[in-house]
């Protein structure tokens, strides 16, 4: 007999991977077994819920309890009192930071319930790895009104309509995109998904084809259906080997089952599609390097005009989106333009995916609707800063980006308010820093970032990011000197102005973005030789405070002997001679030792 | 795939596989408490299951609940039916699965001999 009674949602992203679902599956799986359950319970892998901080996470329907940070151990134990006996597990629920109070559903739960899930609504509740998990949960519905009840045009005329832009950075308007290739003049066209997902920090691309492939399949095929293509090809990077492996699986599902190939929804539309594994330059992400690569050649972007609407791969019409933006064509077709516009501000439709990283609370991924505030997304979502610190800057886009300050907190997001404020929408990640990060000292992450992945065809953004970087390892060692700043926003316009792609004119943006709301750290390297977060080191020293009582464990646990001073007088610090190793400052039992300026 | 409408079919038959991870439907509850446990709550469930599957009724979902503390009439099933009280059964035994899912589960009627409470 096989009546199945209760799933076990197991996360398979690769954030719960790392921290141990696949022995916590397999475990789980053995143990269910052994009690003689196989036969009613089903264990489902499933794609990222976004909660990663708290995974290797698990649900249990029919219930649909919600166990957090599940370890192979808890396995016996979940087997025996809940699935045998039904009761609910009180230490794997969540915990509200600030409650204390544990939560058994998953709706319930902070962290989701400020999100909008649309694009992730399958992610982490149906099996990627099962086509037919999607068509249950309504997939492929889109694509066969598309075919059977739109013409071209009018699927085209909807995602114009719906006001859907890019989600992969510069936030084009979507619809005009496929007008743009649709109208070009050629038989042969393409269609590209661009899931080269680079940016420190964003994993949203990676969790959507990890945790929902056919939603961006049917995406893609939509869009071949509406320029007139009969080909396409995702371009994955290397570094996201489960999202590969789910794709091939979906691919070979969705042939099978007719919706690729020939006379899909018998419309006598054909599509086949096809993956290219990309090796890892960062600059690939760039629409035309993209495409070289995928040409087999090398990724270096080439100046547009023509665009690849007009001459894309092996010079024929091609349209390329993100992963993101072909995730929420389905929603679009079925639900229609004008339900899908009402979410989100006047210019910026639709939800977004954050990914929430940093000194946060809850990492993870945050689906939300276009027009919240930042502070929703870092405090309600996010659970606020970890260890009570205090916020000092999110840091949005990527290299691409810029930071932005506690008092930019309550800007709305979109598209426009963003790039506004200096920083961009980007693929959305958020980097969120406290108090003890230097801002120099981020914008030198991210230029050592984008200088490493330049391409080196231009000459601004081969040789201008160089010398932005050698300037600003100079302000971080203490060597800066005057007119720097001046020197760093002269080269930064130059590079805007006049680098060939998307990567060299936007490098400079962390410089400028922190320049903008952070110039006082900067004035303080150079003219003061302090870094006021205390994390350059070369700018660091300890001082001892008035509340010295003359102890003396200070001097005793220094290592290098920098410390002077007679018992109950106080003590101070040789300058020169400290290797600011800290010892001195776990040892004080006054708290006399301080770091910083 | 040639059409909407087989699009529309295949999935309303795929739907019954998932519908377990959707908050409504028929519920039938075991007492699974260390008491029903040894009355043989494990058996009547089993039996239960089996007879909704062979009478292939899609929607209906098992769970289990602890001791409710009327031991002696262990094993004792709950049946909801969306929008009616709940209906305890007690002393249920494998030979009753058929009449329970019958007559409560299918037919709404409930079994009268073995009722021991209702409750909203």
């Amino acid at each position: 007999m096989q009546f199945i009674r209760a799933h076990v949602l197991v996360c398979g992203g690769t954030g719960c991977m790392s921290s141990g679902s696949r022995q916590v599956q397999a475990g789980l799986e053995d143990e269910i077994a052994r009690r003689g359950l196989d036969n009613e319970v089903k264990v489902v892998q499933t794609g990222c819920h976004g909660f990663c901080e708290m995974g290797p996470l698990m649900i249990i329907y029919p219930e649909g309890v919600f166990y957090v940070s599940v370890k192979a151990e808890d396995v016996p134990e979940i087997v025996e009192t809940h699935l045998y006996k039904g009761r609910i597990i009180e230490r794997l629920l969540y915990r509200e930071p600030l409650s204390q109070k544990s939560i058994p559903s998953y709706d319930e739960i902070n962290f989701y319930k400020k999100q909008r899930r649309i694009i992730l609504s399958n992610c982490g509740h149906i099996n990627p790895d099962e086509i037919n998990e999607y068509i249950a949960a309504g997939g492929y519905e889109a694509l066969g009104k598309a075919l059977t009840l739109m013409t071209p045009a009018a699927v085209t005329e909807e995602v114009k309509k719906s006001g859907l832009r890019g989600r992969g950075g510069a936030g084009f308007p979507t619809g005009m995109k496929w007008q743009f290739a649709r109208q070009s003049p050629g038989e042969k066209k393409y269609v590209v998904c661009n899931a080269d997902e680079g940016d420190p920090g964003a994993f949203m691309d990676r969790s959507v084809l990890e945790g929902d492939p056919h939603r961006v399949i049917e995406g893609m095929i939509i869009c071949g259906y509406a320029i007139g293509a009969d080909e396409g090809y995702i371009y994955v990077r290397a570094e996201y080997p489960l999202a590969i492996k789910r794709l091939r699986t979906a691919i070979a599902q969705a042939e099978e089952m007719g919706f690729l190939g020939k006379d899909v929804f018998g419309s006598g539309f054909n599509f086949a599609l096809h993956i290219k594994e990309g090796a890892g330059a960062f600059v690939c992400g760039e629409e035309t390097a993209l495409l070289q690569s995928i040409e087999g050649r090398r990724g270096m972007p080439r100046p547009r005009p023509p665009f690849p609407a007009v001459s894309g791969l092996w010079g024929k019409p091609t349209n390329i989106n993100n992963v993101e933006t072909f995730a929420n064509i389905a929603s679009i077709i079925v639900d229609g333009a004008e339900k899908y516009a009402e979410i989100g501000t006047e210019k910026s439709k639709g939800t977004k995916v954050f990914a929430l990283t940093g000194k946060i609370n809850n990492t993870g991924l945050a689906e939300v609707p276009m027009g919240i505030t930042m502070r929703e997304i870092i405090y309600d979502i996010g659970g606020g800063i970890v260890d009570g610190k205090k916020f000092k800057a999110v840091q949005i886009g990527g290299p691409s980006g810029g930071c932005l300050p506690e008092d930019m907190l309550d800007l709305t997001i979109d598209y426009d308010s963003l790039t506004a404020a200096g920083a961009m929408m980007g693929s959305g990640g958020l980097v969120v820093m406290d108090e003890t990060t230097c801002m120099v000292d981020v914008a030198k992450f991210f230029l050592t970032f984008t200088q490493s992945e330049s391409c080196g065809k231009c000459t601004p953004c081969r040789e201008g990011t160089k010398r932005m970087l050698e300037i600003l390892t100079r302000i971080t060692n203490g060597e800066g000197r005057e007119g720097d700043i001046a020197l760093l926003e002269d080269l930064a316009r130059g590079i805007k102005q006049t680098a060939l792609c998307g990567l060299g004119q936007t490098a400079p943006n962390p410089v400028l973005s922190t320049l903008k709301y952070f110039r006082h750290e900067y004035e303080a390297h150079i003219k003061d030789h302090v870094c006021p977060a205390g994390a350059c080191s070369n700018l660091t020293g300890y001082t001892i405070t008035d509340d010295c009582r003359g102890c003396g464990m200070c001097k005793k646990v220094c290592p290098v002997g920098a410390i002077a001073g007679e018992i109950k007088e106080r003590h101070v610090i040789k300058h020169k001679v400290c290797i600011k190793c800290g010892a001195c400052e776990g040892k004080c039992p006054f708290k006399a030792i301080r770091k910083g300026a | 795939m040639k059409s909407l409408e087989e699009l529309k079919k295949l999935r309303e038959k795929l739907q019954s596989d998932t519908k377990l991870r959707a908050a409504d439907g028929i519920k039938v509850i075991v007492g699974m408490g260390t008491c029903g446990i040894a009355a043989g709550a494990r058996e009547v469930m089993a039996a239960l299951m089996e007879e909704v599957k062979k009478r292939g009724l899609a929607g209906v979902v098992f769970q289990q609940t602890g001791c409710i503390g009327m031991c002696e009439k262990e094993v004792l099933v709950d049946i909801i039916l969306p929008g009616a009280p709940r209906i305890t059964y007690g002393n249920v035994r494998p030979s009753d699965a058929g009449r329970l899912v019958a007559e409560h589960v299918i037919n709404g009627q409930i079994v009268k001999d073995l009722v021991v409470a209702k409750s909203v």
